[in-house]
């Protein structure tokens, strides 16, 4: 087995979509705090190296269903922010002219086909996305997101056996950190690693900590590599942490005591952020440079959301049913 | 011309298949998927796909395993990228597995997504109590789909119309639910002509009448026709009209109908409260209330699961008798 491991200028992109995610949560829920917007937040600060590494195996063209927890896969994916905000705003100009809102955002043309509110279902419509890809021979690949609970829902277990049956070009991603909702992982939970459930449908399952970069680099790209080359589908489960629970004012009292600190006082993102400059593959200033840079398009696109107008009434009965031709 | 009169009847269970092997060979896009569709599995357990897949290959029909949600789910994902899948869920009551992807997804998905994104599909299904299976394998459940905004709904009633929709429901852009109903499969009609479509959202009025209106769809229709013929020799013109869309139904055709008659039966199979005639009995009221001679009457089946036993499966259902009954009441 082949241990893939980042290049430099890699190293830097998966570095520039992390500090593009962290700033973006940070921004988002100070936004939505002070009322500018108005609806419920699932924070994905503490994830980001997830989707930071596994998109930078994407391209454009390959397809992402990911759930409610998700802007900072889609924003991997290269959802452009101010059509982001601009839907989170409810404004006509977001991605879904503000009729889907955060939890249901979709984007097209960078290969966001779903997201949704449903635990689980990002799974069974990623299933058929890659049926429509073996079918194309397009060689692209879909990469479905999901959390440890949803890997309790009947959905989970549809889509990987079909997905297995039919070799499809899916990669299962679990972004397993710790609870779902407000339960922990081992109450609600059979087994130990969620990987393991892969043998259970004849695919390899990959236990990865969903913090470490280069190794949840390693293991994204064996799974896109594996789907490109028509060999079937891989369950990942990667681990982490969600530092802001379930929904934006959440309280975390479930939690065990200092859990939650000792999960931000191990933040993936100062960590690499020290390792990328201790390692010399990027200067402080440098990185500093990228920082500042998603910072000032974060806010570019928060005035463009604000400033944005409100779809009109008519959007109200548009987009129900198409024209029949 | 929408049938052949040239050629021999063919039964609804054969016209659906023609109408998907036409639409295979017109457009690659057209793919089908369910339990048992391939022909290795015989087709179906009704044998409505039999053939196609040694005709089009086992990629492009494919039988799945024993996975609702997972069939729906490969159906709308299919369709985001291009595709045209006609699902089948074996049987209605089936379909409460897969609520969340029909529902929340497929109806659901080109709305919130301001338009970008949009599901062709089409679900086959199959209804209908006579066959004495009980509770869980005969239910109509039409009103909870026509209930949701994002689908459509037909349920036709002949192999013509059967055809004619099917043909209809693929080229859609949106999710359609096809329902096919048991107890009328063996029945034959008029060959469809190659091609023809049938209008989603059209009614036709199968025979014209001034006393009374009876709407149906589906098998229900073999009753309202039935009853129009004894209203007739009762000496009460009855207008039969088979409703073939539930949803968008024809409002047009139906309230032209009820404004000429004054009076209105809507018929279905499935339980009467909260059902599709009341939301037909609500537009008519609202819409022609000072014209109408008398309250708009439903026939349905009582508020109880589908039963077992064979007299009380036969009380279960709408027949002829309980439509003319209806009828002369408001007379």
């Amino acid at each position: 087995m082949k241990t893939y491991r980042p290049d430099s200028p890699t190293i830097i992109e998966m570095f520039r979509r992390m500090a593009l995610l962290k700033a973006n949560d940070e921004r988002a829920r100070q936004v939505i705090k002070s009322g500018l917007i108005r609806t419920p937040y699932y924070s994905y600060r503490g994830q980001e190296v997830i989707p930071s590494a596994m998109s930078v195996n994407l391209t454009d063209q390959d397809y992402l269903c990911t759930v409610y927890r998700g802007i900072h896969d889609m924003l991997a994916k290269g959802l452009p922010l101010r059509a982001l905000w601009a839907e989170i705003a409810g404004r006509v100009n977001g991605t879904c002219k503000g009729k889907g809102g955060p939890m249901h955002l979709t984007y097209p043309k960078k290969g966001v086909m779903v997201t949704t509110g449903i635990v689980g279902s990002s799974m069974p419509i990623a299933t058929g996305i890659a049926w429509g890809a073996q079918m194309a021979k397009n060689g692209r690949v879909v990469v479905a997101c999901f959390g440890d609970g949803a890997s309790n829902i009947g959905a989970f277990h549809e889509s990987l056996n079909l997905a297995s049956l039919w070799k499809l070009p899916v990669i299962f991603l679990c972004q397993n950190n710790r609870y779902g909702e407000h339960t922990r992982y081992a109450k609600a939970t059979s087994v130990a690693h969620i990987a393991d459930r892969a043998a259970g449908y004849s695919m390899p399952g990959v236990h990865v900590d969903g913090n470490d970069p280069i190794a949840m680099y390693g293991a994204a790209r064996e799974a896109v590599e594996r789907a490109r080359a028509g060999e079937g589908p891989t369950l990942i489960e990667a681990m982490t942490f969600r530092f802001h629970g379930h929904v934006l004012g959440d309280a975390d009292a479930y939690m065990g005591k200092g859990e939650k600190e000792a999960a931000i006082g191990a933040d993936p993102y100062p960590a690499f952020r020290a390792k990328v400059i201790a390692d010399g593959i990027a200067s402080e200033a440098r990185l500093a440079e990228i920082e500042s840079g998603v910072q000032a398009d974060i806010e570019d696109a928060v005035k463009f959301a604000l400033g944005s107008p409100f779809p009109g009434k008519e959007e109200l009965t548009t987009d129900v049913y198409g024209a029949v031709s | 011309m929408s049938t052949n009169q040239a050629a021999k009847p063919v039964i609804i269970r054969d016209a659906i298949n023609m109408a998907l092997a036409d639409a295979m060979a017109d457009d690659e896009k057209v793919v089908v998927l369910g339990e048992d569709v391939a022909d290795p599995e015989e087709g179906g357990i009704i044998g409505v796909t039999k053939g196609l897949s040694s005709r089009f290959g086992e990629q492009r029909v494919r039988s799945t395993p024993i996975s609702e949600q997972a069939i729906i789910g490969a159906a709308i994902g299919a369709s985001l990228v291009g595709y045209k899948p006609v699902a089948e869920i074996m049987i209605m009551n089936f379909t409460t597995l897969a609520m969340d992807m029909i529902v929340n997804h497929a109806a659901k998905l080109r709305y919130m997504s301001g338009g970008q994104t949009n599901v062709p599909i089409v679900i086959r299904t199959m209804a209908g109590a006579g066959a004495s299976q009980g509770g869980q394998h005969a239910d109509f459940l039409e009103a909870w789909f026509a209930h949701t905004a994002g689908l459509k709904v037909v349920a036709p009633s002949n192999a013509a119309d059967a055809y004619g929709l099917m043909r209809s429901a693929i080229d859609d852009p949106d999710p359609v639910l096809f329902i096919e109903a048991l107890p009328i499969y063996w029945k034959p009609g008029a060959c469809p002509e190659p091609g023809h479509r049938v209008p989603i959202g059209k009614a036709h009025v199968a025979v014209e009448g001034s006393d009374v209106s009876i709407i149906g769809y589906s098998r229900m229709m073999n009753e309202c026709l039935a009853a129009v013929e004894a209203l007739c020799a009762a000496g009460i013109s009855a207008e039969g009209i088979d409703l073939r869309t539930i949803s968008p139904w024809d409002q047009e055709t139906v309230l032209a109908s009820v404004a000429k008659t004054g009076r209105g039966v809507i018929v279905h199979e499935a339980v009467v409260p909260f059902g599709v005639g009341a939301e037909i009995a609500a537009v008519v009221t609202e819409r022609l209330f000072r014209q109408l001679k008398a309250p708009v009457a439903r026939v349905g089946a009582p508020f109880t699961p589908v039963p077992f036993s064979k007299p009380l499966e036969t009380e279960f259902l709408a027949s002829p008798g309980k439509i003319v009954e209806a009828a002369k009441a408001l007379m």
